[in-house]
């Protein structure tokens, strides 16, 4: 437990240095699903840094999978069929709240962002209620 | 070419920070986020490494007139709440929960080639595709321009 505690920590600092690092680069914020978005609505001169950026995360996708492989590949315990209900529920609801944990949580909460502080409560609290309903119908698990 | 490598360079550290921070494991995160089973809190330290570095790093940032590559600071400005942040803040949480990812890890997952990671990314997309086809912001002067 504390040594999980402490790689939070240690990974949550690297994430914040990388948002740092953007802010300093280019003067844009780390608002993954906001990047991402961008990039499936029509091409505009914004286009290269997200794709940039989205290029950077699939490699560290890539370097993750070839020095520690066991952080991102560990076999989901939910259904296929719930995970798909899950991306277009995180896909929908992250465009209409314009952020995500990233933007909301991570940057928004850093400049004191009294709409990113609401945000953040709103996902925190249905996520615990999502997870932990599931949780208690099937049993703890 | 310089900032589009920097930017490069900031979405591997990102994606690091993510996989050394356990958000890219699904069934961590899902431990998290549920109190019915054993409650493993320790993913709530990854916001306060990220918020503990990043918040102190803005101040001293904003104390350059403009980033290294590029004319001004694209800050988000807007201060107003309405129900598409809250409502849609409300379904993301819920998709969070149910799948165990959000948009980064999600993104980032899709590296190991596994069902979950790819079904689960391919439906992200296909939700955001549908928000822009069926319900576009507004205005949205803290996203691109037309």
């Amino acid at each position: 437990m504390s040594e999980s505690i402490l790689m939070a920590l240690i990974g949550g600092a690297l994430i914040g240095l990388s948002a740092s690092a953007l802010l300093m680069l280019v003067g844009r914020v780390s608002g993954i699903c906001g990047i991402v978005d961008g990039l499936l609505a029509r091409w505009t001169s914004e286009t290269h840094w997200r794709a940039s950026f989205v290029a950077g995360l699939l490699a560290g996708g890539a370097l993750l999978m070839l020095l520690a492989p066991e952080v991102i590949q560990e076999p989901a315990t939910r259904s296929l069929p719930l995970v798909a209900g899950a991306g277009v529920l995180v896909g929908v609801g992250t465009r209409l709240a314009n952020g995500c944990t990233s933007g909301h949580g991570v940057c928004g909460l850093s400049r004191l962002s009294m709409r990113s502080l609401m945000a953040t409560l709103s996902f925190m609290a249905t996520g615990f209620l999502t997870a932990t309903a599931i949780g208690f119908f099937s049993g703890g698990a | 070419m310089g900032a589009l490598l920097a930017v490069f360079g900031c979405g591997v550290l990102f994606a690091v920070g993510l996989g050394v921070s356990g958000m890219t494991d699904a069934n961590k995160v899902i431990g998290f986020l549920n109190f019915a089973g054993e409650w493993d809190p320790s993913l709530a330290f990854v916001m306060a490494g990220a918020i503990g570095v990043h918040m102190p790093l803005i101040r001293w940032i904003k104390k350059r007139t403009q980033p290294v590559f590029g004319a001004i600071f694209h800050l988000p400005t807007r201060q107003d709440m309405d129900w598409r942040l809250l409502g849609g803040s409300a379904i993301f949480g819920a998709g969070w929960g149910l799948g165990g990812f959000c948009p980064g890890p999600g993104i980032v997952s899709t590296m190991s080639l596994l069902p979950s990671a790819l079904v689960f990314t391919g439906a992200m997309l296909l939700g955001m595709k549908l928000v822009q086809l069926l319900a576009p912001p507004p205005s949205s002067p803290e996203v691109n321009g037309p």
